[in-house]
């Protein structure tokens, strides 16, 4: 091993990542272009340019409260929902700056769909979380639900534990399945891009190797970013990492490059855990 | 609703989507309909205060306030009311204070978690939700009996013989029925589950940190309660408290089942203006035992006064512009409280 | 004593448990007060120890849940049928919940989802100045102003006739006295429901129209439920309003639009009138107290539980 160049022994990846993919040659599902980020006259983010290629993983790493979250919660303008933000720059998903205020924000996050860190079932049955999208949506065929639920369900790998249960509370399930539900009704809403704040990091290991599992199945049709404080995580299911350091974009290559050479010497003491 | 929309470029412009327009129509609509219904109580409030207002204006005179009772509307005053429903407060006050202060002090800083704590905390909220008029029964067939009783006792006849030593004739003193004793410590106990949630709400409010850094200093539990914890939550408390004795004044249920006057022309211990309690300070002895009115129950028979020119109309809004004052000063002074100690104090 | 320092409780710490115990019995107090209630109103309603008699000793148990009229005053040769008084009460309340549950939960859900901080502190206070007005104020609201001003032209209108005393103003009136109290519960409630479920809504593609109706309040349900029912028992409970507004003739017939008796309108009543103390008409005062506290009883024990479910849900 030769000291210089490996400076993390990296894990082998999920089933279904192919890190040594050319995500280069991909279409771009997002494009930021010099975005800023304020929560009033605090700025968190500077100047952030990243390209997220289609049907891949890109990973956003980096300590605590470097302003990876909010960049995440950007993409589907989550940070709408608070008083006081202000965003600058460009962010083109599907060829328009989804910053502009003739943006309708509904349709965005049904294109950009989101999963939280902490698991959040409605108070509702299983069945009902899965149709909530959908429902809203204005799908109210039954018979079309309970093809989408089965299906949202299976893709999310959860069907054949709660097949025989659909209409008992999500709130029975357990943590990891919980998780999964939350996916699952995520996938409900057709996304192309699936953002995941932290998905796996309030589960158990087994729950989170499923988690990861299904990440990979999931790249095959749709586009993930994915927040994580895991670095062995970020190496298992991305192609792409980018890591964040005080509101600022580091560095961002494929995700073996990262591990194996990053250029940049905050990323080496990073992911060497040097700090952090 | 199906997955393959991979080729099919999508719009994120306002409007593309007829339905999404739709809902986001519903979505406004149900917006102006909530900010509606809130701002209607608002309006209401307005509407409310402004007929009564405009209701009184041909009795809102000087001469209102101290009048009594009159059969003509045009001479018809409060003044009776006035001091009833002061000399009710008061007394009101001093009984439930110490009582409901004292609860909230047990409950929150002394208890331990036995059933008798735990079946006073369950009582204490299911009386929170009993009907005022409940406890007019409990003052008309308890209280009411009970000083009526004490009557034989102060009859003025009596000799007491103190120690063998020397001999006092107990005071004559007249004990009224629908006396403002009576109806005081009926008012108590309708009052007295709010003074409690009120003060224990105060008490929760100060950390914990306060207490246990006083008892490592070596302090008793009743030196860091005295000492600490009361005047730290005192601002509290008394804005809650003051909020509680006002819900009295406006309380007419229970003292109308005790028998109190509807119709009066005189105060308790006939004392009517200041002057007078300072000039004969023993006509106080009597104010307890005296019969009184106070200013809901006249607005009550105000109300109902069946008369067809409507002239007493007047004189019902002219009381409730002095009551809804007089609880609007009373609510001030608890807001000033407030604001004073977010001022000072900062967790 | 052979150590210099004694940790054995000192004459200070005595008066100390003295304090508690006075303490104590202020907070006994309360557990007292629900004991006379229960005695007073059972030892005149149902049993009476003595030599008076008790309004149950005296009219059957029958009498008093199947009779259709209540005429009281009639002495031995009244009637005793609880329903006319309790479908008077029963007829305010509910039009008092038609008004407060829309009002309320309204204000509600704008406080909580949609009114920003500074319009929230302005709210606030004002519902609570609603809230602390004294009821005989709202009586006197409904009967001169509501009945004449809104309630007879627009029931003269449709060629309606409308009495002055009727219980649709008074359940109005009543309905705007505890939307103050549905507003501030439902609020904490709506605001407990924590905002990661919110955001997730959001993620869903949720107008905020879905995120409240369909996320937020199905979540605050129970708890919103519980502050209706505490509403209801209030407006159950409530006299004065009531008891100038709704009039007091006891009546079964459920018109809106004519006058009728609430329970606590006719304890009012038979409290002031001049009847005897132990006649059959104040003794019959006691029956209707103590099926009025046990109903507001029901429903607030109910509403409590329900409560206390949906804190436990969310911590």
């Amino acid at each position: 091993m030769s000291k210089e160049k490996q400076v993390l022994s990296v894990p082998p990846s999920v089933q279904g990542v192919d890190r040594n993919l050319d995500t280069s040659l991909h279409p771009e599902a997002i494009d930021v272009r010099n975005l800023s980020f304020y929560y009033g006259d605090l700025q968190v983010l500077y100047d952030i340019s990243l390209r997220v290629p289609e049907r891949s993983v890109t990973a956003l790493i980096g300590p605590s409260g470097c302003g990876k979250s909010t960049f995440l919660r950007t993409l589907n303008r989550m940070n709408d929902l608070i008083d006081g933000t202000r965003c600058t720059g460009e962010c083109l998903v599907e060829g328009q700056n989804i910053m502009s205020p003739d943006v309708d924000v509904v349709l965005l996050r049904k294109h950009v769909g989101m999963v939280f860190q902490k698991s959040t079932p409605f108070p509702k049955s299983i069945f009902d979380n899965v149709a909530y999208g959908p429902r809203v949506a204005g799908e109210r065929t039954r018979s079309v639900l309970n093809d989408l639920v089965e299906s949202c369900l299976r893709k999310a790998a959860l069907w054949d534990e709660v097949s025989d249960r659909l209409h008992t509370p999500a709130m029975a399930l357990s943590g990891g399945q919980q998780q999964r539900l939350c996916i699952a009704r995520t996938l409900a809403t057709a996304p192309k891009i699936i953002l995941m704040d932290e998905p796996a990091s309030a589960l158990d290991p087994a729950s989170t190797d499923r988690i990861e599992n299904l990440i990979g199945e999931l790249c095959a049709n749709y586009t993930i970013v994915i927040v994580t404080h895991n670095m062995q995580q970020a190496s298992r299911v991305s192609h792409q990492t980018a890591f964040f350091f005080k509101g600022r974009l580091i560095e961002v290559g494929p995700t073996m490059k990262i591990f194996t050479s990053p250029t940049q010497k905050q990323t080496e003491d990073y992911i060497t855990g040097r700090f952090g | 609703m199906s997955i393959s929309l991979q080729e099919t470029r999508v719009s994120f412009r306002q409007g593309t989507d007829s339905l999404l327009r739709r809902r986001l129509l519903h979505s406004r609509v149900f917006r102006v309909v909530c900010l509606l219904l809130t701002y209607s109580s608002l309006g209401i409030l307005g509407i409310l205060m402004g007929s009564v207002f405009w209701s009184s204006l041909s009795r809102l005179a000087p001469d209102f306030l101290s009048n009594h009772y009159s059969m003509n509307p045009v001479r018809c005053g409060i003044l009776a009311g006035i001091w009833g429903s002061f000399w009710l407060v008061m007394l009101t006050a001093a009984f439930s204070i110490p009582i409901g202060v004292g609860s909230a002090v047990y409950l929150e800083e002394m208890a331990s978690d036995t059933w008798l704590v735990r079946l006073i905390r369950i009582n204490l909220s299911n009386l929170a939700g009993v009907p005022s008029i409940v406890y007019g029964i409990l003052g008309l067939s308890a209280f009411r009996p009970l000083m009526l009783s004490l009557q034989t006792v102060f009859d003025g006849t009596r000799v007491v013989n103190v120690m063998g030593l020397f001999r006092v004739r107990i005071l004559h003193l007249e004990i009224f029925d629908g006396s403002v004793l009576i109806g005081a410590m009926t008012m108590s106990l309708v009052i007295l589950p709010i003074v409690i949630i009120a003060s224990q709400e105060a008490l929760r409010a100060i950390p914990s940190s306060i207490r246990v850094a006083s008892l490592a200093l070596g302090a008793t539990r009743w030196q860091t309660i005295w000492r600490q914890v009361i005047p730290a939550a005192l601002p509290g408390i008394a804005t809650g408290v003051i909020l509680a004795v006002s819900r009295a004044i406006g309380e007419a249920a229970p003292i109308m089942m005790i028998g109190v006057l509807t119709v009066a022309s005189m105060c308790p211990g006939g004392i009517e203006t200041p002057l007078q309690m300072l000039q004969d300070p023993t006509r106080l002895i009597a104010v307890p035992f005296d019969q009184f009115t106070a200013m809901p129950v006249e607005i009550y028979d105000w109300s109902k006064q069946p008369d067809p020119q409507d002239r007493f109309t007047a004189v019902a809004a002219a009381g409730i512009v002095v009551l809804l004052l007089v609880l609007l000063l009373i609510n001030a002074a608890a807001m000033i409280v407030r604001a004073r100690a977010g001022r000072n104090t900062q967790w | 004593m052979t150590s210099p320092v004694s940790f054995s409780t000192s004459i200070s710490r005595r008066h100390e448990k003295l304090i508690r115990v006075c303490l104590f019995c202020c907070a006994a107090l309360s557990v007292l007060t629900t004991g006379a209630i229960v005695y007073v109103l059972l030892s005149n309603a149902i049993y009476a120890p003595g030599d008076k008699t008790a309004f149950f000793e005296r009219v059957s148990l029958t009498e008093f849940l199947t009779s259709a009229q209540w005429k009281p005053a009639e002495g031995d040769k009244g009637r005793f049928g609880i329903w006319p008084l309790l479908s008077g009460t029963m007829m305010v309340a509910v039009i008092s919940s038609l008004v407060s549950i829309p009002a309320g939960l309204g204000a509600a859900i704008y406080m909580s989802e949609y009114a920003g901080a500074r319009e929230r502190q302005i709210l606030k206070p004002v519902l609570e100045l609603l809230a602390g007005i004294p009821s005989v104020v709202f009586g006197f609201f409904a009967l001169k102003f509501v009945t004449p001003w809104l309630l007879k032209p627009l029931f003269g209108w449709l060629d309606v006739k409308v009495s002055i005393f009727n219980s649709l103003s008074a359940g109005i009136v009543v309905g705007i006295m505890v939307t103050p109290l549905i507003a501030s519960l439902s609020e904490d409630v709506i605001r407990s429901v924590p905002r990661s479920l919110r955001e997730a809504a959001h993620a869903l593609g949720s107008t905020k129209y879905d995120v409240c109706m369909k996320v937020v309040v199905p979540a605050a349900l129970s708890g919103i439920l519980a502050s209706f029912l505490l509403a209801f028992s209030r407006a159950v409970g409530e006299t004065m309003a009531v008891a100038i507004a709704a009039g007091g003739s006891p009546m079964l017939a459920l018109n809106p639009l004519e006058g009728s008796q609430t329970m606590t309108g006719f304890m009012v009543h038979a409290s002031t009138g001049d009847s005897a103390a132990d006649s059959i008409s104040r003794m019959s005062m006691y029956a209707v107290g103590i099926t009025l506290f046990l109903l507001t009883l029901v429903i607030n024990l109910i509403s409590g539980w329900i409560l206390r479910k949906f804190r436990e849900e969310y911590q």
